[in-house]
């Protein structure tokens, strides 16, 4: 991941276990050469089965994963934390976690019913959540929140932090307002819950939000390691 | 629909039987005026609102005679009559004036309006007219193809463009061109081959057919017409995705039509098309689309432009965004280009910056005048359409008619779904059946098609193939215009969400662009996010730069979003009456736990004011708000009352306000907790301040400056940082 790249390396704070990963430029299309020599034995294959079970994606898919993995980890077995470890982070991160990171962005399938899709949306902005919620204490402080609109206003300088805090305070003060609306004078509004935070962002659809396409099992674009197609129809 | 039904339960029983005489009253109005401007003598004979030479000689002739008269009398006339004076500009006046009140009568009676569409309402009085007109042996104005292209058209396509939601439009352009491009090229041939079958088959007088004149009626007959689709959707309020789909294919396959219909007109003429003649149908096509969007860019970036210089003259302001976009119009005309994705072009282009640059008022005169002007527009169309039925020679033959309309219908619903299993294997939201049901059924046609139709030169099936087009054109709008409504409602089709201004989901939408192009980077995969995330870049650092004067070319977006929910706020704050005591600048960071304690019984009685004032205002923003169309601003509940007399007497407030208002980005000194109150004043919301350390527990631990190696390196810590960490992995399982 370029630093800094996205604002203020939103990508660095936030998927949690992947703080930055040093990414190599990547070629567009992956070398199918390099994916023939490399021959997947047994217990790997026992392996792949079993990750697959736990995340849901396909043999190819893992495949594919995997060969990226080995890019970003320079062909070891973890990638390792390049930054400062905060607390609480995962210093080095193994195709496992990497996997289960990557499930989260997963599109919704087709045919899923009205309780598969809630599941899916309430998985994905679990991730959200944990992402904003950096001390796990399974709130979203005014603390956490402020850190989260800097970073997206980061390139604005002085001005940026000032008015950071300000959204800050009017998001906090709206998602108060929705969910606790006869608060009493001198109760506080602690901070954002998770059933507070799914509340407020219901309107956004999350599950056909957040996805990448190169992830998804139904469409006919994925293909061994290229890029997907880069039409959206 | 329930606020429909209490404002009139108020008005009382006796009143709403008179307000029903209404509608009939302006409709005879409307009758007499129609007979009368018919009446008086006019030189042409089926003609429309053109200005002729010989007009302008009569003119010029009366006033000498006139002069000359007046040599000759010695009683100096103190009245004198004389009409043809002003007859044009009186008579268009009066139309015009006539067909916003028959609108206006039409949402005084509760029951139709909730039934029928207006478009459809608004036809029936053109028919009426019509008939009137016809009975006492007049001409009647027929829609002139010019008028309408030139003058009634452009208003509307640029309501449409300038307000079009960008974001979705983008998001489902695949689907959109292809539905626009393919399904327009299949209903077109489709219905034309046919057309002439059935010809060959029947014989007769539909003997005459050939199979260009066939493809040329099918061409004309098979565009989706975007007024016809936005007079009918606005009223159901159907979901986005489903809105942007046949509303953007009826804007697009404007091109289209546009080259399908020169081409057969063109070698209907000749008589037999070559494989060449064919190969260049297709470029011209590319070049025509192409073309006008480039055009329309053209304009728009110049329109951008010219707006950042206008801060000293503000009034003119409004005009120049109206008068490029024109301008890109008429250019593309010039070309026979696109004209429609041009206006569109320059539309979607302009807003942006000139939002950016221009001032609010100027920014809701633009609002305004737009929804005002395709407002008129469309009810003059609907009107003309009904008159222009009555009047023109029409050919009734009931195999033709028939056998098109079928064909019309067939066609579409065919088309629709098999573009949708094509296209459903590209998306990741697909369509579902109930989708496709509503995206075929709004296929509706309008008055595009009469007008290219009214085009056509002396044909020998013209009369034929124009009849054809109008029952095609009613059946569309009248009978699916009217069953969409509770077929929408019979499928649980989603409707559109309460559109409400959400600093949590904005927040949330700008983190969920930048967290997945990272995603995206990190699986090494190019996808759309990256090009969007690169294009946003490009317009950051260089248009932006050009084309926004001041601070605002650098404000980011969550920042301009923020301020202008704030300004929104503020104003509609300002317009409640709420109080000076609020805006007292209190100290903020000394005790914000206290201030509720302390301030609580001075604003108790304040408070209720508030309230009141708030309730008394939502009841008046209910009652404004009542119609929900296209044509009403829902986002300025508050333009007509804020009075400049109003503004004056808070100064106080208002200095601060005002310091919101013309000086966004700078606003070093804003108190938070003054903010706090602002929005809510009822809601004793206080979130505290990151300056007192009311948690000490947590804040310890999250303490981010403490490197790791200070902390105690336990066993259980260790233990205790990875099962938090894992726990925010929040394992999926298998999905």
């Amino acid at each position: 991941m370029r630093e800094g790249r996205t604002k203020g390396g939103t990508w660095r704070r936030g998927c949690v276990s992947c703080p930055s990963i040093r990414a190599p430029k990547v070629p567009l299309a992956f070398s199918g050469g390099a994916m023939g020599s490399w021959q997947a034995r047994p217990e790997q294959q026992h392996y792949y089965h079993q990750l697959a079970q736990k995340t849901g994606f396909s043999a190819e898919q893992i495949k594919n994963l995997h060969h990226r993995f080995r890019e970003l980890s320079a062909n070891g077995e973890t990638i390792r934390n390049q930054q400062e470890g905060e607390s609480g982070r995962l210093e080095e991160l193994d195709l496992g976690h990497f996997l289960m990171v990557m499930s989260h962005f997963r599109p919704p399938r087709h045919k899923s019913g009205e309780d598969e899709r809630c599941a899916v949306r309430r998985q994905k902005l679990r991730f959200l959540f944990n992402m904003h919620d950096t001390d796990n204490d399974g709130t979203i402080t005014l603390v956490e929140y402020r850190k989260v609109v800097e970073e997206l206003l980061s390139k604005s300088g002085a001005i940026g932090h000032e008015a950071a805090k300000a959204i800050a305070d009017a998001a906090m003060l709206e998602v108060a307002s929705t969910n606790v609306p006869h608060m009493a004078p001198d109760e506080f509004y602690e901070g954002i819950t998770f059933e507070h935070f799914e509340q407020i962002l219901n309107g956004l659809e999350m599950e056909s939000r957040m996805h990448i396409r190169f992830l998804d099992v139904d469409t006919s674009t994925v293909r061994c390691g290229k890029a997907g197609s880069t039409s959206t129809p | 629909m329930a606020r429909h039904h209490h404002h009139h339960a108020v008005l009382g029983p006796r009143r709403a039987g008179l307000t029903c005489l209404i509608p009939p009253l302006f409709l005879a109005l409307l009758v007499c005026t129609a007979v009368f401007s018919a009446n008086v003598p006019n030189n042409q004979s089926g003609g429309g609102w053109r200005e002729d030479e010989k007009d302008d000689n009569d003119d010029v002739d009366n006033d000498e005679q006139h002069r000359r008269r007046g040599n000759a009398t010695k009683t100096f006339p103190v009245l004198s009559f004389n009409y043809e004076h002003i007859r044009i500009p009186f008579e268009v006046s009066l139309w015009i004036l006539l067909a916003l009140l028959m609108k206006l009568g039409f949402h005084v009676i509760p029951r139709v309006s909730r039934v029928v569409p207006e478009s459809c309402l608004l036809i029936l009085v053109g028919l009426l007219v019509g008939g009137a007109i016809k009975a006492v042996r007049q001409t009647a104005p027929v829609l002139d193809s010019r008028l309408f292209f030139l003058y009634l058209l452009p208003p509307i396509i640029l309501d449409a463009g300038y307000f079009l939601p960008v974001r979705p439009f983008a998001e489902n352009l695949g689907t959109i061109l292809l539905l626009a491009v393919a399904g327009t090229l299949w209903n077109a041939f489709f219905v034309g081959g046919a057309t002439y079958a059935v010809c060959l088959l029947a014989g007769g007088r539909l003997a005459g057919a050939d199979l260009l004149s066939c493809l040329l009626f099918g061409s004309i007959v098979s565009a989706v017409d975007p007024v016809a689709v936005l007079a009918v959707f606005e009223e159901i309020h159907i979901n986005e995705l489903l809105y942007i789909l046949v509303f953007g294919e009826s804007l697009l396959n404007d091109a289209v039509t546009v080259v399908l219909y020169h081409l057969f007109e063109e070698f209907s003429h000749a008589g037999t098309v070559t494989i060449a003649d064919a190969l260049l149908g297709v470029l011209s096509f590319f070049a025509v689309s192409c073309g006008g969007i480039l055009i329309g860019v053209v304009y728009g970036l110049l329109g951008a432009f010219t707006s950042r210089f206008t801060s000293r003259t503000r009034v003119i302001e409004p005009l120049f965004v109206f008068l490029y976009s024109y301008m890109a119009y008429l250019s593309a005309e010039v070309f026979h280009l696109s004209g429609i994705m041009s206006l569109i072009a320059c539309g979607v282009i302009t807003r942006p910056y000139v939002e950016a640059n221009i001032s609010h008022k100027s920014y809701t005169t633009v609002k305004y005048f737009l929804k005002m002007w395709s407002s008129v527009s469309e009810t003059l169309i609907f009107i003309f359409l009904g008159v222009s039925t009555v009047a023109g020679p029409h050919e009734w033959n009931w195999t033709f008619v028939t056998v098109t309309v079928v064909l019309c219908l067939v066609s579409r619903v065919l088309g629709v779904v098999g573009l949708a299993y094509v296209v459903n294997k590209f998306r990741i939201i697909k369509l579902t059946k109930k989708d496709q049901f509503i995206v075929a059924y709004g296929g509706l046609r309008g008055a595009i098609a009469f007008s290219l139709g009214f085009l056509l030169t002396q044909h020998q099936m013209k009369h034929l193939f124009l009849t054809a087009i109008i029952t095609v054109i009613f059946f569309t709008v009248f009978v699916q215009g009217i069953t969409i409504r509770p077929l929408v409602e019979l499928l649980e089709v989603k409707k559109k969400r309460e559109c409400d201004d959400s600093i949590n989901e904005e927040i949330h939408t700008q983190f969920l662009d930048h967290l997945l192009v990272g995603i995206e980077d990190v699986c090494g995969h190019y996808g759309h996010h990256h090009w969007k995330d690169k294009l946003s870049r490009f317009n950051k650092t260089y248009v932006k730069k050009w084309l926004i004067s001041g601070e605002r070319s650098t404000q980011p977006q969550l920042l301009s979003f923020y301020n202008k929910m704030e300004m929104k706020q503020a104003l509609m704050l300002v317009e409640s009456g709420g109080g000076g005591n609020i805006f007292k600048p209190t100290a903020p960071h000394t005790d914000p736990r206290f201030p509720s304690r302390r301030r609580a019984d001075v604003l108790e009685a304040r408070q209720k004011e508030i309230r009141k004032m708030l309730h008394s205002n939502m009841q008046k923003d209910r009652q404004r708000l009542r119609s929900y169309s296209r044509h009403d601003l829902m986002e300025d509940p508050f333009e007509d009352d804020v009075s400049e007399a109003r503004f004056r007497k808070r100064a106080e407030m208002g200095r601060r306000m005002s310091h919101y208002l013309t000086v966004p980005a700078k606003r070093p000194e804003a108190p938070p907790s003054v903010r706090r109150v602002a929005f809510q004043p009822e809601h004793r919301v206080y979130t505290y301040d990151d300056d007192e350390s009311a948690r000490e527990p947590t804040e310890a631990r999250t303490d981010p400056g403490l490197p790791d190696a200070v902390r105690p390196q336990n066993q259980e810590e260790d233990d205790q940082q990875r099962l938090a960490a894992l726990r925010r992995l929040s394992d999926p399982g298998p999905v």
